[in-house]
């Protein structure tokens, strides 16, 4: 049981990289909480036994944040000596920001819009917009996290600066949907 | 979280909202994105050739103290210069506000706001 030295990846014993087979890490998931599982030290002593809840937070730890594609990218900048900064530094790309301005306008105006088919399709729509979106950023995540330039990793950080944004437009586009349900 | 009084005054009844043609040369405009909350704000400035601030609107979406924060700041730049509204600080924008720890970056993006607003100004010129 002696993996606190282990990063994230190599406890889950996978290549650092961005793209991860969620399905293939929760069956890994599963066995590390069988193999560090606290009633199995129940039998060694106290020390163990303490020893084994830690490891198994750990491995809890590990599985939350590499299932979840935006933790996953903050871990792997954290690793790499990246601090994202996300409270206290303001994204400026006035391109950016302006199309973040449109689809807020947009969400604004179909949540003011009589529900009916029109509203449904403008949803689908701007669901479509902003996944289409989101699975570009995540895209380009893919090379510009393991890449050893400090640059490319300067703007996988901009990339996940930018992802919270698009989540940001997910979840007001689901609450959208949950007023009109 | 309780909202102080004056970021519930700023936040029902904000000052300055809507917005100036950005292609007007008098008009500068600032855009930012807090990305831990996702808010955007735009923040535009009408400066006159003697480089004083003679007009402010501002269009938000975020949270309350978001909110409250760019409409506060469009009061306070008016009659300045840009030099003066350069010196705004997100610390007297949360003192004003009495923003808790956890909203203070809500301060930083209406003070990035007015810097970025300057950035543009000067660009145009």
């Amino acid at each position: 049981m002696g993996f606190t030295s282990l990063n994230y990846f190599e406890l889950f014993n996978l290549s650092f990289q961005f793209d991860v087979d969620v399905e293939a890490i929760a069956g890994t998931y599963r066995d590390l909480q069988r193999a560090v599982h606290p009633d199995k030290f129940a039998h060694q002593g106290e020390r163990q036994k303490l020893l084994a809840v830690q490891k198994s937070a750990e491995v809890n730890d590990a599985y939350q944040t590499l299932k979840n594609p935006l933790l996953r990218a903050l871990y792997m900048l954290a690793e790499q000596g990246v601090d994202i900064q996300l409270e206290q530094k303001t994204l400026q790309d006035p391109i950016f920001l302006m199309q973040q301005m449109e689809f807020r306008e947009q969400l604004e105006d179909i949540s003011q819009m009589d529900e009916g088919d029109e509203q449904d399709q403008l949803i689908a729509s701007f669901e479509n917009s902003i996944k289409r979106l989101t699975a570009d950023y995540y895209c380009q995540l893919g090379t510009l996290l393991v890449s050893s330039c400090k640059v490319s990793l300067e703007n996988a950080a901009i990339v996940v600066r930018k992802l919270k944004f698009m989540n940001k437009l997910s979840d007001e586009l689901e609450r959208l949907e949950e007023t009109i349900l | 979280m309780a909202y102080s009084e004056k970021v519930i005054d700023h936040y029902e009844n904000p000052r300055n909202v809507g917005s100036f043609d950005k292609n007007d040369p008098s008009i500068a405009t600032g855009m930012v994105g807090a990305p831990a909350c996702g808010d955007v704000m735009k923040l535009q400035l009408k400066i006159n050739d003697n480089g004083i601030i003679e007009d402010a609107k501002f269009k938000t979406y975020g949270c309350g103290s978001a909110i409250a924060s760019s409409s506060l700041v469009t009061e306070w730049v008016k009659g300045k210069t840009i030099e003066q509204a350069g010196e705004i600080t997100n610390t007297t924008i949360s003192e004003e506000l009495a923003l808790p720890p956890v909203k203070i970056h809500c301060s930083i993006l209406a003070e990035d706001a007015i810097k970025a607003a300057i950035e543009d100004y000067k660009s145009k010129r």
